[in-house]
């Protein structure tokens, strides 16, 4: 990995979900859907060709019945410190360079090799297979906020980025530092549509963000922490059936014992 | 024997030659003509005749409360002075009749619209002179040009990436690309 060191930024935005909150309503997957214009499929059957950014999993205690328990598991980009998709870009169309540490994914540049999605480890990366084909009337409706994405390129969740401009420019606007933004100031989609509260978002050193102190409890975990990618999304939940997944090791492995990285 | 044989060849490439150059200089003189079609603003406005009024830059182009840019006015604001004909000037009249007073915005064609993938903030440029970007309208008495790509549909007078990023490495700004790009 030389000459891809961890970079280090003053801010760092992150979430933490809570799987205890979560009840797998899909409504974050559907704001994400609209934010981000990506077009409904006529087809979605097929699991390999849909476009989300955000997407809900089921897990499952594996128990038979009265022991059995569900839980739900929402999947952004996890916007790694240590991202595995960054380096293997041929045409730096992927980077994690502006301050934030949110992994950019740069459309008109990616040729589409898809390297970055076989390097991610999440599968939070997708594919385009066709031109994205929005329904009559719709395409009056795209935001503005995102541009569409053509056939033959690789998209990724970017925490609502264009967001966290525009919540600079209102921090411009009233005189505000954009480079100190209040909790709440920017949070994505996903986070504001959901009923339970369960996404928590906001800027991971900041003490004064709520996330820095939920990042550190007890219950909090991110997903194959072993593998040191230092993802910006943790999770939480009391459940220990959870937290383990979590982790997947495999059977006969160490939980949570995070692999040194030369 | 051999001396020949070449010179042959060279006299049999020469319509080649004369051909290349010919497509060549056509290619460099003539296609960046063809390629662009020639669009003239639908209100002939002028800002030097307005700015002679007295009128301000923020008097039009005005910031949102969210720190968005509000960009060409709109016939609100137009109207307040131009409700009805006041001048002798005949684009004036081709406004208050065919805009001003039927309710339908003018379609400005902007020169400066960044491709879909591009965020612009004029906030963040805010402390910035207009001209270090825009041409000086304040003396502009008649509206330039647009020059529309014919192939692409975008305008040829936007700022090109890598004048964003000059100015930006000259004053410390970042050049992450998801700076500009969305
Ligand atoms: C009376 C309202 C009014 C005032 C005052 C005014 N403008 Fe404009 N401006 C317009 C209109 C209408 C257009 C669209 C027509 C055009 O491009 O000429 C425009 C267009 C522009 C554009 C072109 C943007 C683009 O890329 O297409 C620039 C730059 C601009 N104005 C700068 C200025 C500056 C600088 C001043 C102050 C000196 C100013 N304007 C004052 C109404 C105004
Ligand atoms: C503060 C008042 C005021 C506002 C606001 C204003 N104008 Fe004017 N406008 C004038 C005056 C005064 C003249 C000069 C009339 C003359 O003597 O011919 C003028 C002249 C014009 C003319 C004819 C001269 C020229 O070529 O520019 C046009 C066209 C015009 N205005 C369009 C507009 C449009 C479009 C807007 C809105 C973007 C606008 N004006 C906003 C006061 C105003
Ligand atoms: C740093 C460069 C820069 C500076 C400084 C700048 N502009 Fe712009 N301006 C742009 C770009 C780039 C666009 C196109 C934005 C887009 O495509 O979203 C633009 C667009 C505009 C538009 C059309 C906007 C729209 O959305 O319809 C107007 C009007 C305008 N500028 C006026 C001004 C005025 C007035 C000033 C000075 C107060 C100014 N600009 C300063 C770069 C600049
Ligand atoms: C003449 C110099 C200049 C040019 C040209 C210029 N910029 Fe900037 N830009 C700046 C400066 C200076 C800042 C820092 C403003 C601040 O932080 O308050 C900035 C900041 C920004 C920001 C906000 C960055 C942030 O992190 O909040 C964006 C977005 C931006 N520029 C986009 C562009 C784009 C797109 C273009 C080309 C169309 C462009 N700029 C051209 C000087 C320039
Ligand atoms: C300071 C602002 C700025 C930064 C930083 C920036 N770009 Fe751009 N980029 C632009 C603007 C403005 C355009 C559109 C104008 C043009 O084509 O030159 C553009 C156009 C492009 C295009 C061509 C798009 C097309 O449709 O033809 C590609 C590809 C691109 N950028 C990739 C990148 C990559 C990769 C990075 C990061 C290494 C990056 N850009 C950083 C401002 C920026």
């Amino acid at each position: 990995m030389s000459g891809h060191a961890f970079k280090e930024f003053k801010i760092n935005w992150g979430m933490v979900i809570d799987l205890d909150k979560c009840t797998g309503c899909g409504a974050c997957m559907t704001a994400c859907q609209v934010e981000n214009n990506i077009a409904p499929m006529v087809d979605a059957s097929n699991k390999m060709r849909t476009l989300s950014w955000m997407l809900v999993f089921e897990l499952s205690n594996g128990k038979p019945a009265p022991e059995a328990e569900v839980a739900y598991l929402p999947r952004p980009c996890m916007q790694c410190g240590h991202p595995a998709c960054v380096p293997v870009c041929p045409v730096v169309a992927t980077d994690k360079n502006e301050e934030g540490g949110i992994v950019s994914q740069i459309y008109p540049r990616c040729i589409g090799c898809r390297y970055c999605m076989a390097a991610c480890p999440y599968h939070a990366r997708y594919f385009n297979w066709e031109d994205p084909i929005f329904p009559k009337g719709m395409e009056k409706a795209l935001s503005p906020d995102t541009s569409t994405r053509p056939r033959g390129v690789v998209e990724k969740c970017n925490f609502c980025h264009t967001r966290l401009m525009h919540a600079k420019d209102k921090a411009r606007q009233d005189g505000g530092d954009p480079e100190a933004l209040a909790e709440g100031a920017y949070i994505p989609a996903c986070v504001e549509v959901c009923p339970t509260g369960a996404i928590t978002f906001g800027d991971l050193k900041n003490p004064e963000h709520k996330v820095h102190q939920l990042s550190k409890s007890k219950n909090a975990f991110r997903l194959l922490e072993k593998l040191g990618l230092k993802p910006q999304v943790y999770y939480m939940s009391n459940r220990e059936w959870v937290r383990k997944l979590g982790d997947n090791y495999a059977a006969g492995g160490k939980p949570g014992a995070e692999k040194k990285h030369s | 024997m051999e001396e020949k044989k070449q010179c042959k060849g060279c006299w049999g490439a020469l319509p080649f030659v004369i051909g290349f150059v010919a497509a060549v200089i056509a290619g460099w003189v003539l296609y960046p003509d063809l390629i662009y079609s020639k669009k003239t603003q639908p209100v002939n406005f002028s800002h030097k005749v307005h700015a002679e009024q007295g009128m301000v830059c923020a008097d039009c182009h005005t910031f949102r409360d969210d720190g968005s840019y509000a960009g060409i006015p709109t016939n609100e604001k137009c109207n307040e002075c131009h409700s009805d004909v006041v001048g002798t000037n005949p684009a004036e009249k081709v406004y208050v009749d065919k805009y001003g007073k039927t309710g339908k915005d003018v379609p400005w064609l902007i020169y400066q619209y960044q491709p879909d993938n591009v965020i612009f903030s004029h906030k963040a440029h805010e402390s910035l002179e207009c001209t270090s970007c825009h041409p000086d309208m304040a003396k502009n008495d008649v509206p330039p040009t647009y020059y529309q790509n014919k192939l692409s549909g975008y305008s040829k007078q936007t700022m090109r990436m890598w004048q964003c990023e000059r100015c930006h490495a000259e004053n410390g700004v970042s050049n992450a690309c998801h700076v500009c790009h969305k």
